[in-house]
């Protein structure tokens, strides 16, 4: 899998955490415009320690601890990068990015639009997101849709430890600003939805062979974790893991697709497998209306309709807002998933 | 309503002194005398400049002469030069105004008896300070000798709008001029320009940004989280409020004026706050300069409050004669800035009537030369002057394949439709 050159250099061990952290001193120390802010950044290095470690190697100026204003820390990282910097703010819960909202939305997403090409806003805003965590409906929430449907902003989820970096890299590259969620209830082991099962660490897992250095996996493209015939499910973030276990244990011979990045979608991955296999179903741990399940559908007919043997199926948190004892009634997990494949195959 | 022996409650919704008709009478303003304020040093501690929040920085009198520790003591050509600014800022939104009138564009807004506030500001700034407009600082622009055609392309949205039509009338972007690109919701510019400057602290630079906005919309959350990462980081950075009173129909109670200052909002957040006569370009000039050179020594942010009179409507879709007294303009304690610094030039002996009289004609044939330039590249309801498919492109850097989709889409289906 590692395609990484030499001047990644060696391979270490790292759950998806210490390969953010990772990403981001392999950046830092390639470009000295990029800076780290965020609540309990600096020198605690993040409330999942994702920052750890990184005041200490590049100043107090380059990572720092912010006021508890996601406003603020979106609104100052927009004018940073005005100034030429290329920010890399941390919201400490996706749940809190709503007052930042506005600066998201109506400044750095458009300001290239607006000026023309004279100001750009090159930030890559970092945030946890979803649940399985026993979080409540303040530490679950699932908001990428929100994202996706505004025109100029690129929304990447990794969904485990090597793209997790090499997209985190390619992110704070990337002359726009990207929304980069990280999926916290995988950030130390791939979970498969069986909460009552114990879960293995990252290390157990080939995916957590990153190297040390600077590689970079391209934003826009998706990658097909498993190959099949019967039917394509489409997943990010968690889970693709709910789906590989939901695999392993059906018996069903399905093509699993790992978006990665969701705008800009690779729809051509996705069409050749849904040409290929004729069936889809969309999983993803957020709402279900006006969700991203519903353009990837959207999409998937568009594009593939002729090919299509039976309706698109959506495997999504419920229309409520997340729950805290019922947490493992509203996760999508692999008795749904399940259900969902064995529907679209009687048809 | 609950049967409890208490007094009711009652809601406080605030009222402007004068409605439409209201005769207006500004005798309980009581005028801030000029030159009586003292100048604190640069590097006063925030808690020694308390009292510049109540009080009103003046240099100008009545007699138009200078006074006291605040008059900047400015060069002939220089006072000259901001008296010029703000006479074609003036010419400039007159004449654009009447061309939105005449369906040459579809907005406009004009920022009468507010010249000083932007135009002498910009004088007491470096060229390279990078400057956070709100919608009506276009005499920073014209005080930063921007050309007023590319104004005007801009205005017109025609094939010469750098903008290329995508932004509407008068949201200029002059990143030439160190001008960023103006957003329609209000004061997000304020967190932007406090990071530019820590951006620019943080790189050792020297460089400082100064932000503007109204009183208005000094109640948004942006205002609020501006001031406290200005605080927390002492960013060098100057936040100006422009107190034009108005903010479309409301006035400035709904934005807490009946409590308190503008200004004293920065005692909350341990900022310098400065509170001026927004109608004397010497005490906006003065105040401005303070604010700078205190940034630059590294001794933090100011908050200025600018108190001067919205003397037109908000834009060209209200009319202010249908929500305050038309009287108000006329009778502002503040007087015109054009008009007082005008005198004070005279008083000092580097003017007169006549030449004055020369540069307003020569700031009007300069605008009208300047329109007739800039409608060579069309006006607005010539027809689009833009590519169609221009609409796709600076959404993002490389443009990804929805968009190229959509584009083909847009383009084939007209094609269809034939038109």
């Amino acid at each position: 899998m590692s395609q990484a050159d030499a001047a990644a250099g060696e391979t270490r061990t790292m759950n998806m955490v210490q390969a953010i952290n990772s990403a981001l001193d392999a950046a830092m120390a390639r470009d000295e415009g990029i800076v780290v802010l965020g609540e309990d950044v600096g020198f605690f290095g993040g409330v999942f320690k994702a920052t750890e470690g990184l005041q200490k190697k590049y100043g107090k100026t380059r990572v720092f601890d912010t006021p508890i204003s996601e406003n603020g820390i979106v609104g100052v990282a927009v004018g940073m990068a005005t100034y030429g910097l290329r920010p890399v703010p941390e919201i400490q819960f996706a749940d809190y990015i709503y007052p930042g909202l506005d600066q998201l939305v109506s400044e750095a997403a458009r300001l290239r639009y607006r000026s023309a090409g004279e100001y750009t806003a090159p930030i890559t805003v970092r945030t946890p997101f979803g649940g399985g965590i026993f979080g409540g409906q303040t530490h679950s929430q699932s908001p990428e849709a929100l994202f996706t449907h505004v025109a100029g902003l690129t929304t990447v989820i990794p969904s485990n430890p090597y793209d997790a970096k090499g997209l985190l890299i390619a992110a704070i590259e990337d002359n726009d600003p990207v929304i980069f969620f990280e999926p916290k209830r995988i950030y130390n082991g791939p979970f498969d939805g069986h909460y009552d099962r114990p879960v293995s660490p990252w290390s157990k897992f080939p995916e957590s062979a990153v190297p040390d250095g600077y590689f970079t996996v391209p934003l826009g493209k998706a990658k097909v974790v498993r190959n099949g015939e019967d039917v394509t499910i489409l997943a990010y973030g968690t889970m693709v893991h709910v789906a590989l276990g939901v695999i392993a244990e059906c018996g069903i011979d399905a093509e699993l697709i790992d978006l990665r990045t969701l705008v800009p979608l690779d729809m051509e991955t996705i069409e050749t497998s849904v040409k290929k296999t004729g069936r889809c179903v969309i999983v993803h741990e957020a709402t279900k209306t006006g969700g991203f399940g519903a353009e990837l559908s959207a999409l998937v007919q568009e594009h593939c309709f002729h090919s299509l043997e039976a309706p698109v199926e959506r495997v999504t948190g419920w229309d409520t807002p997340y729950p805290h004892s019922l947490e493992w009634a509203y996760f999508p997990g692999p008795v749904r998933l399940t259900e969902a494949l064995k529907r679209v195959m009687q048809d | 309503m609950t049967g409890r022996n208490l007094p009711p409650l009652s809601l406080h919704v605030p009222e402007p002194a004068f409605r439409p008709g209201d005769p207006v009478d500004y005798s309980s303003f009581e005028m801030p005398v000029a030159g009586a304020v003292a100048r604190p040093s640069i590097d006063a501690p925030t808690s020694a400049l308390r009292d510049m929040s109540y009080a009103m920085i003046r240099v100008l009198d009545d007699e138009g002469r200078a006074q006291g520790p605040w008059d900047p003591r400015l060069a002939p050509e220089t006072l000259l030069k901001m008296l010029y600014g703000m006479a074609l800022t003036r010419a400039f939104d007159d004449r654009l105004y009447r061309a939105q009138r005449q369906g040459k564009t579809s907005f406009y807004m004009k920022c009468k008896g507010e010249e000083a506030t932007s135009v002498a500001a910009a004088h007491a700034l470096d060229y390279d300070d990078m400057l956070f407009p709100s919608y009506r600082q276009q005499g920073l622009l014209i005080a930063r000798d921007w050309s007023i055609v590319d104004m005007i392309n801009q205005i017109y949205s025609n094939r010469a709008d750098r903008l290329k039509g995508r932004q509407l009338p008068i949201m200029y972007s002059v990143r030439a001029a160190n001008f960023f690109s103006i957003s329609g919701n209000l004061t997000t510019q304020y967190p932007q320009a406090v990071g530019w400057a820590m951006a620019s602290a943080a790189r050792g630079d020297t460089r400082i940004a100064a932000a503007w906005c109204g009183e208005g919309s000094t109640a948004e959350g942006d205002f609020h989280s501006a001031m406290t990462f200005a605080s927390v980081y002492r960013a060098p950075v100057i936040l100006n409020v422009i107190n034009n009173q108005w903010a479309i129909s409301s006035f400035s109670g709904f934005a807490g004026a009946e409590a308190t200052t503008f200004a004293a909002r920065s005692i909350g957040y341990g900022i310098a706050g400065l509170r001026v006569d927004g109608n004397d370009a010497l005490a906006v000039y003065a105040a401005t300069q303070w604010a700078a050179d205190r940034a630059r020594g590294n001794h933090g942010p100011t908050l200025i409050e600018h108190f001067t009179y919205r003397a037109e409507g908000h834009s060209t879709s209200d009319d202010p004669s249908k929500y305050r007294s038309a009287d108000e303009s006329v009778k502002w304690p503040l007087g015109d800035p054009i008009a007082r610094l005008k005198k004070h030039v005279i008083a000092l002996g580097i003017w007169d009537e006549e030449r004055h009289e020369a540069m307003d004609r020569e700031v009007a044939e300069a605008v009208r030369a300047a329109q007739k330039e800039a409608e060579k590249n069309g006006i607005l309801q010539d027809g689009l002057k833009q590519s169609f498919d221009s609409m796709f492109e600076d959404v993002f850097e490389d443009m990804p394949w929805h968009l190229r989709e959509q584009q083909r889409q847009m383009l084939a289906e007209r094609k269809a439709a034939g038109i």
